[in-house]
């Protein structure tokens, strides 16, 4: 049920295509209508949920400290895991967004022989994790032809280093193949690990079928079913200049492959692929560890019921005085 | 209530399996000896926790109060808007699982519930549920359910089967941190009137009487007048430290378990060795007499409240600057919240060692040393002389507390001090120590009896890290600087590696300390017989040497 119902979701959302594109005709909505509609929720949608965050206040200063403090000055402070100052903190960010740092550490624990726990490296999830966020990057940057007229600079570099396999015509990119091999690994590790199965929602599943029908449909247009690449240019940079059009001969996968994408921007900011905008949020990681030198307010501090020292002292005078415990005030004979 | 009679060999076979049934279909199973016994109102006397009254976890109902929804719904809403921390949290997660097999209690029990990701999840489906479009609309497909009674039960019996330890926090690819959450869904049971008497009484002590066993002013003075005596049989030695004294340089503040019971109070000698030593200008406070606080594990609010005292006394006392001893929780609160509740205060002057001169430059805003800190600079400039083959007879580990590790991260100067004053230290694993430190299954005030399973179960991994160096090295003694662990890995190592002690840091100090005029030794803090003694050294001159 929570693998099938997201799974007959995407299959939905291509039947959708398919009947609005072969059937009805309605190339104009699945072509401009939605595309601008779904950019629009994306950008709509993420500004909102990280205004929504900003305005929470971080009242205490909460990092979690990975490493050796900053104090006696003989003692080395590790900057990197438990930064003292904004440069620390924006490279501890840094390795945590570029290079999936705290997932780097991951091992598996596990109870040997009934008797003893061992915790070996398990790099697998970090190696599926990154590799399928970079090529998504990098797949995503390659589709900025059908966007320019002229060729950004990275492009020819990209695209060298992306097809340097130099196999088949066109030039096999390995990225596309790479980026579903691991949302694969990942959709897979779902099914077959068995405490992953148990906490894994539909909400996780969706977008793996999401994105791996992107991929499939991608692939299948560059190097199988082969799509008319011009009249695809016409049509995106229509969008792009605001002046839409739809050309002819553009075949119904090519509208499945942008309607999914459309689902994908609609989708992600309301569902946790926003973690994108979150990671940089996260307090535990963007804030500095030095919460002893420098004074950090929080902004709904508020005065609360305390007990006094003179409270204190009148409940307990007598026998403060008995024990030979200085007091504020004589006992009153 | 049986008594728990489980054997060491019952409690390992752990069954990691899920159940066949999803999660939010599965009750919780409340067992006894895994949670904690309410509290009653008599009990916190002046503390006014809201809605307090008689329930028993075991049964079905739990007379929540009649508007129970609306109090929980309100407390999630106001604590979104109050902590980024938790609005994010309960936002980004995708499910990954890195957290999974790092939690102690996941790894003792094998519940799926208590994998932080799925306990986090817990409280994010009621959010989803009642705060986002998606899970108004798709509901249960969206990872939503509905806020009923079951599912503030659950809520209560997986919140107090986590530690705060934020072990999660450091694996987690955006730093989510189940502490945060633990914290919070802690604070909405408290709404409820659903407290923990274990930790609803400390905090009722803590309030009226300076600390959480309630010791009253001569009660404290006489508990360090018995140490007094045994550290003069042992040394020859008269200490006549004092009490709530004006304008004495340090206002010294550790936690009240040092103070009474084993093997804290030989902790708490160690400080007044030393202290006598450096003819330290110090004073106690019976009204500051607490460096823990477990208001935390109550509210926020209460943390504050419980806390207002370190400062104030240190004001009225007129004294320069905070010395505070060996304690888990403190620290992290001391190093991350107490300058924000109360602070910065400014009427103290930026800490400076009267003995070496070192101005604690860290320490600047928030005026609190860390007495590890303060001993490690002692021993680094060569001014204490340390023999310490006194230790001989010790095989000694050092236990990292979660909240001195992943709330401050001081590593490197409780371990300088460890390395000069014994001679045989050994590592546990890597993947169990620093960051990496496992709890001892009872952090966070759940340290009672009642729960004696799961905190058996929760100190596993713990406990099966000493075991490790206790085979290979033949350990023998587990050195930590938190008063709970001291109080709490010693049942823990009895039941799963005996004959290993607990002790803490400044003990082991002070048996290798060479005081001014002390008679020989012969034996140490415990009257355990000091080992066959070899030539006296003097400490801090070279670097300890790796062992």
């Amino acid at each position: 049920m929570k693998i099938l119902f997201p799974f007959f979701m995407v299959i939905a959302l291509i039947l959708l295509v398919i009947a609005g594109v072969s059937g009805a005709k309605m190339h104009f909505l699945f072509g401009v209508v939605i595309p601008y509609a779904a950019l629009f929720l994306f950008v709509i949608g993420v500004i909102y949920r990280v205004t929504k965050w900003a305005k929470s206040p971080s009242p205490f200063c909460i990092p979690t400290t990975c490493g050796q403090q900053k104090s006696l000055p003989w003692i080395k402070q590790n900057k990197l895991e438990n930064p003292s100052s904004t440069a620390g903190v924006i490279g501890r960010m840094a390795l945590d967004v570029l290079l999936f740092r705290s997932l780097f550490r991951n091992q598996k624990g596990e109870l040997r022989d009934g008797s003893r726990f061992i915790y070996g490296s398990d790099k697998w999830l970090w190696l599926a994790g990154i590799v399928f966020h970079y090529t998504f990057l990098i797949v995503l940057l390659r589709h900025i032809r059908f966007f320019t007229q002229t060729e950004p600079f990275y492009l020819h570099f990209l695209e060298t280093f992306d097809g340097f396999l130099e196999i088949g015509i066109p030039k096999l990119f390995m990225t596309g193949a790479i980026l579903l091999a691991a949302a694969a690994y990942l959709l897979l590790r779902r099914f077959y690990i068995p405490q992953v199965r148990y906490i894994s929602l539909p909400a996780d599943y969706f977008p793996l079928f999401l994105i791996i029908g992107i991929a499939t449909t991608g692939i299948l247009m560059r190097y199988f079913l082969k799509t008319d690449i011009v009249a695809v240019k016409e049509l995106t940079m229509g969008l792009v200049t605001f002046a839409p059009v739809i050309p002819d001969g553009i075949g119904a996968l090519f509208y499945i492959h942008l309607f999914l994408v459309s689902a994908l921007f609609a989708y992600f900011p309301f569902s946790k692929l926003v973690h994108m905008g979150g990671i940089f949020m996260s307090p535990t990681r963007n804030m500095t560890g030095n919460s002893r030198e420098f004074y950090h307010a929080n902004p709904w501090n508020y005065p609360v019921k305390v007990h006094t020292y003179e409270e204190y002292e009148e409940e307990f005078r007598d026998k403060m005085k008995m024990a030979e415990i200085p007091v504020e005030k004589e006992p009153i004979k | 209530m049986g008594k728990f009679i489980k054997k060491p060999n019952d409690l390992m076979q752990i069954d990691y399996k899920s159940p066949q049934t999803d999660w939010m279909d599965t009750p919780a199973d409340i067992r006894e000896h895994m949670y904690l016994h309410p509290t009653k109102a008599k009990e916190l006397g002046a503390v006014d926790f809201p809605n307090i009254h008689e329930w028993k976890p075991a049964d079905k109902n739990w007379n929540l109060p009649e508007n129970w929804k609306e109090i929980v719904l309100n407390g999630i809403k106001e604590r979104l808007q109050k902590y980024r921390s938790f609005h994010v949290f309960m936002d980004i997660c995708v499910r990954c699982g890195a957290c999974a097999d790092k939690c102690h209690f996941y790894l003792g029990t094998g519940d799926p519930k208590n994998m932080p990701v799925l306990r986090a999840e817990l409280l994010r489906s009621v959010y989803r549920k009642y705060f986002t479009t998606g899970g108004k609309i798709f509901g249960k497909a969206a990872g939503a359910r509905e806020l009923t009674d079951d599912v503030i039960r659950e809520l209560w019996f997986y919140y107090y089967q986590c530690t705060e330890c934020r072990r999660c926090s450091v694996f987690c690819p955006y730093g989510i941190d189940q502490a945060e959450i633990t914290i919070i869904g802690r604070e909405l049971t408290n709404l409820l009137g659903l407290q923990p008497g274990w930790i609803g009484g400390p905090v009722a002590n803590c309030f009226m009487k300076g600390n959480h066993l309630g010791l009253e002013p001569h009660t404290i003075k006489s508990n360090i007048e018995f140490m007094l005596d045994d550290i003069e049989t042992i040394t020859g030695i008269k200490i006549e430290p004092t009490f709530n004294r004006k304008g004495a340089e340090i206002l010294f503040i550790t936690p009240s378990g040092d103070l009474f019971g084993m093997p804290g109070v030989y902790t708490a000698m160690g400080y007044l060795m030393l202290f006598h030593e450096l003819g330290l200008d110090y004073t106690w406070s019976t009204y500051a007499s607490e460096g823990g606080n477990f208001g935390f594990f109550t509210s926020n609010e209460m943390a504050k409240r419980l806390y207002s005292k370190i400062y104030s006394e240190a004001k009225r006392l007129g004294v320069k600057w905070i010395l505070g001893g060996e304690c888990g929780h403190m620290w992290r609160l001391w190093h991350q919240y107490q300058n924000t509740w109360w602070g910065p205060p400014d009427f103290m002057e930026a800490p400076v060692s009267p003995i070496t001169g070192t101005r604690f430059e860290h320490a600047s805003s928030a005026k609190v040393v860390h007495i590890a800190e303060f001993t490690a600079d002692l021993i680094k400039h060569g001014r204490l002389k340390l023999d310490p083959s006194r230790n001989d007879h010790l095989k000694v580990t050092w236990h990292d507390s979660c909240n001195t590790s992943r709330g401050m991260g001081i590593f490197e100067e409780p371990r300088y001090a460890l390395k000069n004053v014994c001679n045989h230290f050994y590592e546990m694993p890597e993947n169990t120590i620093r960051e990496k430190t496992f709890c001892c299954g009872s952090g966070s005030g759940i340290n009672a009896s009642e729960n004696m399973e799961l905190r058996m179960r929760g100190g596993l991994p713990r406990a099966n890290a000493v075991k490790h160096v206790h085979d290979i090295h033949g350990v023998n003694t587990l050195a930590n600087m938190c008063a709970i662990d001291r109080a709490s890995l010693q049942p823990l190592v009895d039941y799963w590696v005996p004959g290993v002690q607990v002790a803490g840091l400044h003990e082991l100090v002070a048996n290798a300390l060479v005081m001014k005029g002390e008679k020989e030794r012969t034996t140490d803090l415990r009257g355990e017989p000091l080992p066959q003694k070899s030539a006296q050294k003097s400490g801090g001159k070279e670097d300890a040497k790796d062992v």
